[in-house]
């Protein structure tokens, strides 16, 4: 094989492979990413029932009930609140009044029903979309590095974990 | 007075970094001896200034010196003195010290052991890995000084996030981080080389080591996270494809990449400037990984220290090292001369595919990981890219890889014979027949359980064509057993590492496999007294009871592993811990393991309404999940083999010789010693 052939070998082989890449990628992308909504950009964007989707905000206050191993409990931005349905154990930094993410669909009734309560590392940690739709709900207190209520005040900035 | 003394020894190795960074450069360009070989010392002097500052800070942990920020925020009296000082490195300053500290072992490595190396290489090498050690000392001193003080100082610290209280995690950044900063020394000798405008198989064989050394770590180090996320989240999963994860495969799938590269580089001085560009796009991807995990601009499972300036401050350095590496990378690299031509079918061939198919791969994880970032910046929504999407697009590409990595080393350099290599793995098709075949019909027969016998088919092929391969290497069955026991004994350790290493690939990818297709879960309340099957196993809940640990309050149940005629065959003792200080809840899954399955028990609430002592416990049932660790380890392993190559450590002064000598001199010669 001469120089100028190997490179043409080279160019469509690398050519190849962005292709597959590409439609890879553009087959992966139409059915397997997942959009955030916050309670208040449900009420405004409805989503088809069964459509899957990650739903965060705070777990209101009292509104946790647990019954084995089957949980509800209300995720809330302060303006509008969706009611959630889950089984199973719940993450250990799950509190209310503290941010959350799940991900499942909406059932018939309207419940969002969780397949995952997404675990966090850390206590002070709050979910940057959560983070971001309280702001956009104007109950996010600026510089406080946290959700606005509920949070242990002791804890916040206190643990930093890398990885 | 220790704290200062260590922060005064970061300002003293800022000034002997710069030092490093630019004299050898000009005693280099000047053809000057003296001032090149002030690299050595400056090197040492180096390591001295940063261990000094790291010993300090170990210090102020070890005493429990809160007057100092970082320990008071990071540590804690009632702390066992293992967390102690692996919180050295659990906290963003710290960590960045250690990573420092790396660089700088890197740099006086190669300054000791690298005396064979040509003067101005060495001085240009050193000069460069000096630019990247003062661009992270410029780092810490201004955006993250470690020795910050207190006043007054609390009476006692924070503590350190519980789930990081591992012995797992201890050593898993400092793993991580040899195998992120090992690639900075391949990335120094690729810009020495393009500075010298001179790139012969000599500078691969110089390399590869370096990346070798860099990708073992890697990989022990990646391994180490992914076992303690299996067994210290308790939600029985060992990869998630969250971006933190991510920000270390990307540069470990680019790494393995400029590691095969390399060989063909050292071995048929082709492929040089790919190499050069590999060198240099591994350690710009080590850069974005730290950028990812110490920015904090996308939301992971992990915890980050998010502070925008810090998250700026690696920007700039990361496109400082991008744009001026492959600005140099544009200028230079037509300038080089390419050695050898080969046929597509050929050794190098298949090394090359597996280059382009480990590179897309690593690309794609790259823009899956940053698509979030993309699409929050341009307003399309926020989104989340999930596991689906990882396995849809990292399969396909990874698994004519493996199918090539088979074949790949049976064929000769230059032009093979494909028709012949499969020909000579008639058994391993045959093997791979029965375990695809084998597996369907015990998995059901289902549609399902067709998939996972291809995939546990891609393994079964890996693994008897590596065996194959060996076993043509040492003529087994067509020579005498002596005659094969004698080239088994005189084969080179590199060809064991290979042989190693893709043994170690095929059991990473059964587990895989196996995990995906036969996992099982179950998530109950039970009553003491109650027995649940799990896989091929029962478990009996005996009960909870209440125990204090050292620094933390837990639940511990206990569950009865029996078998089918009731013999125990384990006691599981799952904890749900609510630990002081920080103020937070972990838990301790129980993990019995056959060597090929393993059984996985975790205690959750009380669940008094449903009866008394009744708790919701969750069982996994983890099929080969430890041929991931088994994997994982063969192949750190089979690096390790390879790097005993006495090539490595004999050969190269003497090639290096040969090489200055005959720098002009076609590279035909060198497959002759491969």
């Amino acid at each position: 094989m001469t120089r100028k052939k190997r490179r043409l070998y080279f160019v469509s082989l690398g050519l190849l492979a962005l292709g597959a890449a590409t439609a890879l990628m553009l087959g992966a992308m139409g059915d397997s990413l997942l959009y955030f909504y916050s309670p208040s950009d449900l009420a405004e964007r409805p989503v088809a029932e069964g459509q899957r989707f990650r739903l965060g905000g705070l777990v209101e206050e009292g509104s946790v009930d647990k019954a084995g191993d089957t949980v509800r409990f209300v995720v809330t931005d302060m303006v509008n609140t969706v009611p959630v349905v889950y089984t199973g154990i719940l993450p250990d930094l799950f509190r209310e009044g503290q941010g959350v993410v799940t991900e499942g669909h909406l059932d018939a009734g309207g419940t969002f029903s969780a397949a995952n309560v997404l675990a966090k590392h850390d206590e002070t940690y709050m979910p940057k979309e959560v983070a971001d739709s309280l702001k956009d709900s104007g109950y996010w207190q600026e510089g406080a590095d946290g959700p606005p209520a509920g949070a242990p005040a002791a804890a916040q900035g206190a643990v930093r974990a890398y990885q | 007075m220790i704290p200062e003394i260590g922060h005064f020894a970061l300002v003293l190795a800022l000034g002997v970094a710069l030092i490093q960074a630019v004299v050898p450069m000009v005693g280099a360009q000047r053809g000057d001896l003296a001032w090149m070989n002030l690299a050595r010392p400056a090197s040492v002097a180096l390591i001295l200034c940063i261990g000094v500052a790291f010993a300090a800070l170990t210090h102020s942990y070890i005493v429990s010196d809160f007057s100092v920020v970082n320990v008071a925020l990071n540590s804690h009296t009632d702390k066992p003195m293992l967390y102690k000082i692996s919180g050295v490195w659990g906290n963003h300053e710290g960590s960045l010290l250690l990573w420092i500290l790396i660089l700088a072992i890197f740099s006086v490595a190669v300054s000791l052991l690298g005396g064979n190396l040509p003067p101005a290489l060495r001085a240009r090498a050193l000069s460069v890995q000096a630019m990247i050690t003062t661009g992270f000392l410029l780092f810490i001193l201004f955006t993250s000084n470690p020795f910050e003080r207190f006043d007054p100082a609390p009476l006692d610290g924070r503590g350190l996030n519980p789930l990081l209280q591992d012995p797992g995690l201890a050593f898993h950044p400092p793993m991580l981080y040899l195998g992120y900063v090992g690639f900075s020394m391949a990335f120094s000798f690729a810009i020495a080389a393009l500075i010298e405008g001179r790139v012969d198989a000599a500078w691969a064989r110089w390399v590869r080591p370096w990346t070798l050394v860099a990708w073992v770590f890697l990989t022990f180090g990646i391994a180490l996270g992914s076992w303690w996320a299996y067994y210290e989240l308790g939600w029985g999963g060992y990869w998630y494809w969250d971006p933190v994860e991510n920000a270390s495969f990307i540069p470990w799938l680019a790494g393995t990449a400029l590691l095969h590269s390399a060989i063909v580089a050292e071995k048929r001085d082709t492929l040089k400037s790919w190499t050069i560009l590999l060198a240099i796009i591994t350690f710009s991807l080590s850069l974005l990984g730290t950028f990812l995990v110490r920015s904090g601009v996308i939301t992971s499972v992990h915890a980050f220290a998010t502070d925008p300036t810090r998250g700026v401050f690696i920007l700039v350095l990361l496109a400082i090292t991008v744009v001026g590496s492959l600005g140099l990378f544009a200028w230079r690299a037509p300038q080089m001369k390419s050695g050898g031509v080969f046929a597509p079918v050929s050794r190098e061939g298949t090394l090359l595919l597996n280059n382009v198919l480990l590179s897309t791969a690593s690309a794609t994880v790259l823009l899956g990981t940053l698509y979030p970032l993309f699409a929050d910046a341009l307003n399309l929504g926020k989104v989340s890219v999930g596991p689906p999407f990882f396995n849809a697009v990292f399969v396909p590409l990874m698994t004519p890889m493996l199918i090539l990595m088979g074949i790949g080393p049976l064929l000769a350099w230059k032009r093979g014979d494909a028709l012949g290599a499969v020909r000579r793995l008639w058994a391993a098709l045959l093997g791979t027949a029965v375990v695809i075949v084998a597996t369907w019909v015990m998995a059901g027969g289902s549609s399902v359980s067709a998939m996972a016998a291809l995939g546990m088919g891609v393994g079964a092929w890996l693994l008897l064509a590596t065996l194959v391969e060996w076993a043509e290497r040492v003529r087994l069955f067509r020579d005498s057993p002596r005659g094969s026991l004698r080239r088994a004994a005189t084969l080179p350790r590199a060809a064991y590492g290979m042989t190693v290493a893709h043994i170690g690939t095929a059991l990473l990818v059964m587990g895989v496999v196996g995990n995906a297709a036969w996992k099982a879960e179950s998530i109950q309340v039970m009553r003491p007294g109650e027995t649940l099957a799990v896989g091929a196993y029962a478990m009996v809940f005996e009960g909870a009871e209440s125990l204090a640990g050292p620094n933390y309050d837990a639940i511990r149940g206990r569950f009865r592993m029996v078998d089918d005629d009731g013999h125990t065959i384990a006691i599981l003792t799952p904890e749900k811990r609510q630990y002081t200080s920080p103020p937070m809840a972990t838990t301790e899954a129980a993990i019995r393991t056959t060597g090929a399955h393993d059984y996985y028990a975790v205690i959750g609430d009380p669940s008094p309404e449903e009866g008394v002592g009744a708790f919701v416990t969750r069982f996994y049932y983890e099929p080969f999940v430890p041929f991931l660790w088994y994997g994982a380890l063969l192949m750190g392993l089979g690096g390790l083999v390879s790097l005993s190559d006495r090539r490595h450590r004999v050969g190269a002064p003497r090639r290096a010789r040969a090489a200055a000598g005959a720098a002009s001199r076609p590279a035909a010669e060198a497959p002759a010693r491969a």
